[in-house]
């Protein structure tokens, strides 16, 4: 139960740099923490003990395999994670283009 | 971006399509070993980044002249758009149906169409990182 | 084994909370690069081949962009603004207390409803596999494909994967939307 308890203090730490930084980077930094924090928990929920990877020998017989179905899940969320991040990086540099920082704060406040 | 110096440029030339053979090998053998389609097109797209990396944006000659700049610029990003739309409509189709046989579990030829859905998913992402990180170099040169 | 999670999940934690206080952007992104890999080994632990190949590669792929984005723009942080200098005297801003203190009462709350749900999960080690008995049973002979997470993503759920090629196209074509525009000087 303590890497569950852990996992979502992970989350938490990601959600912290969300809500008090002030730099554009360390916000995606910490919206890619938070990913991290749910792909791990998915992992952690299909484990089963004594479980072998998922990939099945056909001339012997099924032993006991981990749960396949979160980590179909996880495969496709870690590329979709990928290309969020980097559209977000792609929106982060286009506003350094324009208002010279990272500043989110001078960033409201200087319009136009 | 002028590219760096003639050992890395080298190393590279003669890395990049090893990487891109193991890219391969994962991609066709995603149904046999851990890997796939996922796997497989970042390393595709990773032995392009590698090479633009060391040898400059130039290499893929996309902005050799001011005038045919954005035509070489358009030109490639439409080819990769093109195979990602492709590898879109291709790679899975409506009804997900294994039409092709089956063959034996364990072998190369078997699974049915899943082998080649995977390969039109490598394409597909390896496409659509390269794009991604072409716009970001293209973007840097531009100003 | 769980031993072995718990420390890869401390390393996890002291990697984010350093790349989020760092004064330089740079070992921000480094940091943030040592919790994509300790996520690696994680993987490797928990018997999950394919997310640990997959995940090691898209990490070097992101950390390549983010560097990218960094020579681009700048690697300085914003200067820090805990202390109010007035008439070369620094004072405590008195927010900063309020804001701490608010995130404590949060994280309790946080803390509170995560044990209530958290009865109902099972302990780390046992997992009933629901659905997934089906796709474990027949999955080699309905399928074909002897790696079963790959059977799973593309024959049982072809429809997801359909979704995530489309979400990921789509996200390629913001990207190019975003950096291709030409932007009026100012």
């Amino acid at each position: 139960m303590i890497t569950y308890l852990l996992c979502f203090i992970l989350f938490l730490v990601g959600l912290y740099g969300v809500l008090t930084r002030k730099n554009l980077i360390k916000i995606i930094i910490g919206l890619s923490v938070m990913e991290y924090s749910l792909y791990l928990f998915l992992a952690l929920i299909g484990y089963i003990d004594g479980g072998a990877a998922p990939i099945i020998d056909p001339s012997k017989p099924a032993g006991l395999v981990v749960d396949p179905l979160p980590q179909a899940f996880v495969l496709t969320a870690i590329v979709i994670g990928l290309a969020t991040t980097a559209l977000l990086l792609a929106i982060a540099i286009r506003l350094y283009k324009k208002y010279n920082t990272f500043d989110i704060d001078k960033i409201n406040t200087l319009k136009g | 971006m002028k590219g760096m110096t003639i050992i890395v440029k080298n190393v590279t030339a003669l890395l990049s399509g090893l990487i891109f053979l193991y890219g391969c090998y994962i991609v066709l053998h995603g149904h046999l070993t851990p890997g796939g389609g996922f796997a497989g097109g970042i390393i595709i797209a990773g032995s392009f980044i590698l090479l633009v990396i060391a040898n400059g944006i130039q290499y893929f000659r996309l902005n050799k002249e001011k005038e045919e700049s954005s035509l070489f610029e358009g030109a490639g990003i439409f080819c990769f758009l093109l195979l990602a739309t492709g590898g879109l409509f291709l790679a899975v189709p409506v009804f997900f149906k294994n039409l092709l046989p089956g063959g034996t579990p364990g072998e190369l030829l078997s699974a049915g169409i899943i082998p080649v859905y995977n390969i039109f998913i490598g394409i597909e992402v390896a496409a659509a990182l390269l794009s991604i990180f072409l716009a970001f170099v293209i973007f840097k040169t531009e100003d | 084994m769980e031993t072995t999670l718990i420390v890869i999940l401390i390393l996890m934690i002291a990697g984010a909370l350093h790349a989020l206080h760092a004064r330089d952007l740079l070992s921000a992104i480094v940091s943030y690069a040592v919790v994509g890999y300790s996520l690696v080994v994680g993987f490797l632990v928990l018997k999950a081949p394919d997310l640990a190949i997959v995940q090691i590669v898209v990490e070097t792929i992101a950390l390549i962009i983010m560097v990218s984005v960094l020579i681009i723009s700048t690697r300085e942080d914003l200067a820090k603004r805990d202390t109010i200098i007035i008439k070369g005297q620094s004072y405590i801003n008195v927010r900063n207390l309020a804001y701490i203190f608010f995130a404590v009462v949060a994280g309790f709350f946080l803390v509170y409803f995560f044990n209530m749900v958290s009865s109902g999960l099972e302990p780390l080690g046992v997992h009933e596999t629901r659905m997934a008995t089906e796709y474990i049973k027949n999955g080699v002979e309905g399928t074909g494909s002897v790696n079963l997470v790959t059977g799973v993503l593309l024959d049982y759920r072809g429809f997801d994967t359909l979704g995530e090629a489309t979400i990921l196209f789509t996200a390629v074509m913001g990207i190019l939307a975003i950096l291709r525009l030409k932007t009026h000087k100012i």
